[in-house]
Parts: structure tokens; sequence; C-alpha cells
């Protein structure tokens, strides 16, 4: 026993620590998925029904009193592409700021990485994320879908895109919520802007002839650069790149469909941004944890 | 002898936060940061404490002198603002047993939450939930939700999870008051069992009689202060005389 070393208890090793934990972190999973939708006669089916509601009031409010079905082609496709991948921001953000004050019975009490929490509710609503990704996947068939290997890798890549920014904001706003319950407010805010600064709704040509039009090509094209290096925007285009665009036909201009340059360069900078945005979530929660027990 | 617990000049202030908000902390800002926004408290002043491997201790004093506090610290929950505090092994707490448990999972469901956030792999608690249900005495409820279970049920299985846990430390605050007088002779045994393995027994408790019964060294703590380390009878007849 004396081989052990004097080790400082307390002192975690950030994310690391989740993935030494990997067995708490599903148990934690388990919990929430079972919590959910307990007392609940439709159960996990309420994951389809919400998303499934959300589309058909997205889709006739836009696409036929907006006219948006006239404009883009298989719009209800490009729609819903986008719907799937914001609805997992939405939650995993959401349920992650509030992770760190909902668990302080435990984390008051009990030693353990608290990394865990916001980390099990990006996780979870991943699993909520699986069932209308099949549901896409179908109408994707339906229209013709066949999907390549690039196309798949985008999908990927702006499933984590989402992922790692959901992780680090989460770690960042719901440590701070600890010292100011002003955070979750805040994230409520920021989210439903995520809805509307990312093209979900309208497609990004809009956007940039839009802001053209009322700020002229300068101030325009900062703007509409502003708005395309959201890694919101370019998880979203990857997404309708690879879901979305190989349904269209000819009437889509393949040049014009999603951002000239999506995979070369702005892919590049969301995973970079997302990165980015991890670490600083990290830091700020190592810099918060310590007070965590006596503040909650 | 090998050290097991070693609290080296440890110091905690409580900030008592009167805002809760950004408006609250900006109006005072603005002001000029003019007046106190909280109030301090110390918990801790420069605590010294150094336990060896197979000690069982009891740490003594009335309420808000500080005990539990310092556990926190021996269990990582809390950091100390001033001083260091290093543990050896796996450090488990019996604090406030059922802390992990969620009243909507099956008590089964529950051994297994509770198990791995003690620190149990998968492998030790299969291992050990035969073990576990044996000495809950649960039995057949064990896959009813913990929440229809009555309150003595409920703290005999988390109490039950707790010690199968087998850390190399283990902290117990006040949950030797656990279930009936039966079970509760069968914690108190299990709890000596754990000291004559030459497990570290650090253990807060306002019955006195008790502590005295398992522990043989006892710290008295007064304002956050260690006033006195001595054997367990000593620190009980100082507390019980100063009162």
């Amino acid at each position: 026993m004396s081989t052990i070393d004097l080790t400082t208890p307390g002192l975690g090793g950030g994310l690391k620590d989740v993935l030494r934990s990997r067995y708490l972190l599903k148990l934690l999973v388990q919990k929430e998925l079972k919590v959910r939708y307990r007392g609940s006669v439709l159960g996990l089916l309420w994951s389809y029904v919400k998303p499934g509601v959300q589309f058909v009031v997205f889709w006739f409010a836009l696409g036929i009193f907006l006219g948006m079905n006239r404009n883009t082609e298989n719009y209800p496709i490009y729609l819903f592409s986008g719907i799937v991948l914001i609805n997992f921001f939405n939650e995993a953000l959401s349920n992650a700021s509030r992770s760190i004050v909902g668990n302080g019975g435990l984390i008051k009490k009990i030693y353990l990485p608290r990394e865990l929490f916001p980390v099990a509710s990006v996780w979870v609503s991943a699993i909520h994320f699986v069932p209308q990704l099949f549901v896409l996947l179908i109408a994707c068939f339906i229209a013709g879908w066949t999907p390549g290997v690039v196309q798949i890798g985008a999908a990927v890549i702006g499933f984590l895109i989402v992922a790692l920014l959901a992780i680090g904001l989460g770690l960042f706003f719901g440590s701070v919520n600890v010292y100011f319950r002003d955070s979750e407010n805040f994230v409520d805010m920021l989210l439903m802007i995520a809805t509307w600064a990312s093209p979900v709704l309208y497609s990004w040509t809009m956007v940039r002839d839009g802001l053209f039009d009322a700020f002229g090509a300068g101030t325009g094209g900062i703007l509409h650069t502003i708005y395309q290096v959201n890694p919101l925007t370019i998880a979203v285009e990857l997404f309708h790149f690879a879901f979305w665009m190989p349904t269209t036909s000819g009437v889509t201009d393949p040049l014009t469909a999603v951002p000239p340059n999506l995979l070369d360069l702005w892919m590049p900078i969301g995973v970079a941004i997302s990165v980015l945005v991890i670490l600083l979530g990290q830091f700020t929660f190592r810099r918060l944890e310590g007070r965590f027990a006596q503040e909650l | 002898m090998t050290t097991a617990i070693e609290v080296r000049g440890i110091s905690k202030e409580f900030v008592l936060r009167h805002t809760r908000s950004i408006k609250e902390a900006f109006v005072w800002i603005m002001k000029g940061r003019k007046g106190d926004l909280s109030k301090k408290f110390h918990a801790l002043s420069d605590v010294s404490l150094t336990i060896e491997q197979g000690e069982s201790v009891a740490l003594l004093g009335l309420n808000g002198s500080g005990k539990s506090t310092l556990l926190k610290h021996i269990s990582g929950v809390m950091l100390p603002d001033v001083g260091t505090v290093q543990t050896r092994g796996r450090v488990a707490g019996l604090i406030e047993v059922g802390a992990g448990f969620h009243p909507d999972l099956s008590g089964r469901d529950n051994v297994y939450l509770n198990g791995a956030i003690l620190g149990m792999s998968e492998e030790q608690i299969e291992e050990r939930f035969d073990d576990i249900l044996e000495f809950s005495e649960i039995g057949q409820f064990i896959d009813t939700e913990v929440k229809f279970y009555s309150s003595g049920m409920y703290l005999r299985l988390a109490f039950s999870v707790a010690v199968h846990t087998n850390p190399e430390v283990f902290l117990v605050d006040e949950i030797l008051a656990v279930g009936d007088e039966p079970f509760q002779k069968k914690c108190i045994a299990r709890i000596k069992e754990l000291a004559d393995d030459g497990k570290t027994l650090v253990v807060v408790s306002h019955d006195l009689d008790l502590v005295a019964q398992i522990c043989k060294r006892g710290v008295l703590l007064e304002h956050g202060r260690v006033v006195l380390d001595s054997t367990v009878d000593d620190a009980v007849a100082t507390l019980r005389s100063r009162h």
C-alpha cells in the first residue's frame, strides 16, 4: 500500500478524467435517458414527435406561406437537415449549462470529475439526435440520395463541430452558472439567436444578397464573413452538402448550393474554432470548479 | 507507519454572498465598490493534521466547528485557500449516504450508479453486488424504484453500497444513525471490521459514546481550529467538560 504516492485530492485532470471515468459517464447517460421521459406514455417517441411537429410548422410557415418551396429545390430536406443539427445543439447546450447546478447535491458531497455532467448532457442529446437522423435519412433516400465518402465525412465533421462547440460552451456557461444564475437565461437567448443566425430556415445566398443590398459590398462583405465564420453556419452547410445537395438536380446551381470553399476553407475554420472554444471552456471550468462545493 | 492523510496548515474562508446576479454585482461596481458585497466567515484556520495508515480518528466539536468542512477538504470536494492536503490511496466518503441516489431509478440501477460515483469499476460492482444486496436486507425490492422505499430501506441500501467500495481511506460523516437498531449494530460492526482490517477511518459524529467505541484517536475542533489532539476518551471528556 505504501508504494502509492501521496496525492492532492480534488485536483482533476479536466476532460481527460472523463475519458478515464467512461463507465460512470455511461451510467449517468443511462440515468438521464431513463429519467427524462419517466411517467410519459409516448416515452422516447417524444424525440420523434417534437422535431416532427416543429418541422411541419416551419414547412408550412416558411415553405408554403413565405414561398421557400419555390426558391429552394427539395426545401423539406434542406430544412430538416439543418433543424436536426440545431436541435442537437440547442438541447445539448441548454442542458449542459444547467448540469452543474442541477447536480449540485452530488457535487457538494462527493468528489468526482465534474466535467462528466456537461459531457453527459451533450451525450444524451446526441442519443436523441439519432432518431431524427434516421427520419432525415429516410426522407433523403426517398428523394434519391446516393451518398459518397465525401458526403458522409462532411456530415461526421459537421456533427463533431457542433458537439465540441456544445461541450466547450457547456463547460463555460455551466461553471459560470454556479456563480451567476443569469448564465442559463443568457444561454436561452443565445440559442434563440442560434436558430436564426445560421442558414437553417433560409439559404446562404439570401444572406449574402440581403447584406450586400442593405450595407453595400464593403460592409456587407465583412458582415457576411462574420456570418460565415460562425461554426454553426459551417456545420449546417456541411449537413446541407451531405444530405440535401446530392438530392438536387440541375435546377439548383451546384456552385451556389453551398458557400464556395466549404470543404477546403470553412470546414477547417469550423473545427479550429470548436477546438478553441473547448479549450476556453475547459480553462474557465478549471478556474471556477475549485469553489463549486461552497457556492452551490 | 505510512502517512495516509496529511493536512498542512489549511485555512478556508467562506464568502457569505448576498448577491446572486450580475445586475447587483454591476451596480456595486458602478457605485465604486462601496461597502462589502459579501461577508466572510472562517470555517477553518490553520489546521494541521497527520493521520497514519490504519488509524481511526474521530473529529469532534460542536455544530459549525468545521468538522464536515475538514472532511470535505480531505475528500477533495473543497480546495483550501491556504495550505495543502495530501492523501494516499483511494479515499471514499460515507458522507451523507445516498447523495448519488436517484429516486426514479430502481434499487439495482442505483447500486451501480452510486458504486461508480464512489469510484468502483464495473467489475468491482458486479463482483460485490450480491454482498451489497445481502448486507442491505432489501431482498426482492431491489428492482423497485427507490422513491417507493421507506427511509430506512433507502439508507440501508445507500450505506451498504458505501461500505462495499473498499477504499484505503474511509470518511464517515454523521451516518451511523442508519435504520433500526439491529441494522445500526451491523453498520457499526462493519465499520469496526474495516478499522481492524487496517483501513484508515475518519469519523464525524455527535454520538460521542459511539465514536468512542469505534475510534482510538480524537481531534477536537472549535471555531475552525484544532484545540486538542489526543485519545478519543480525552477528547470526548474535554468536549463534555467545556459545554
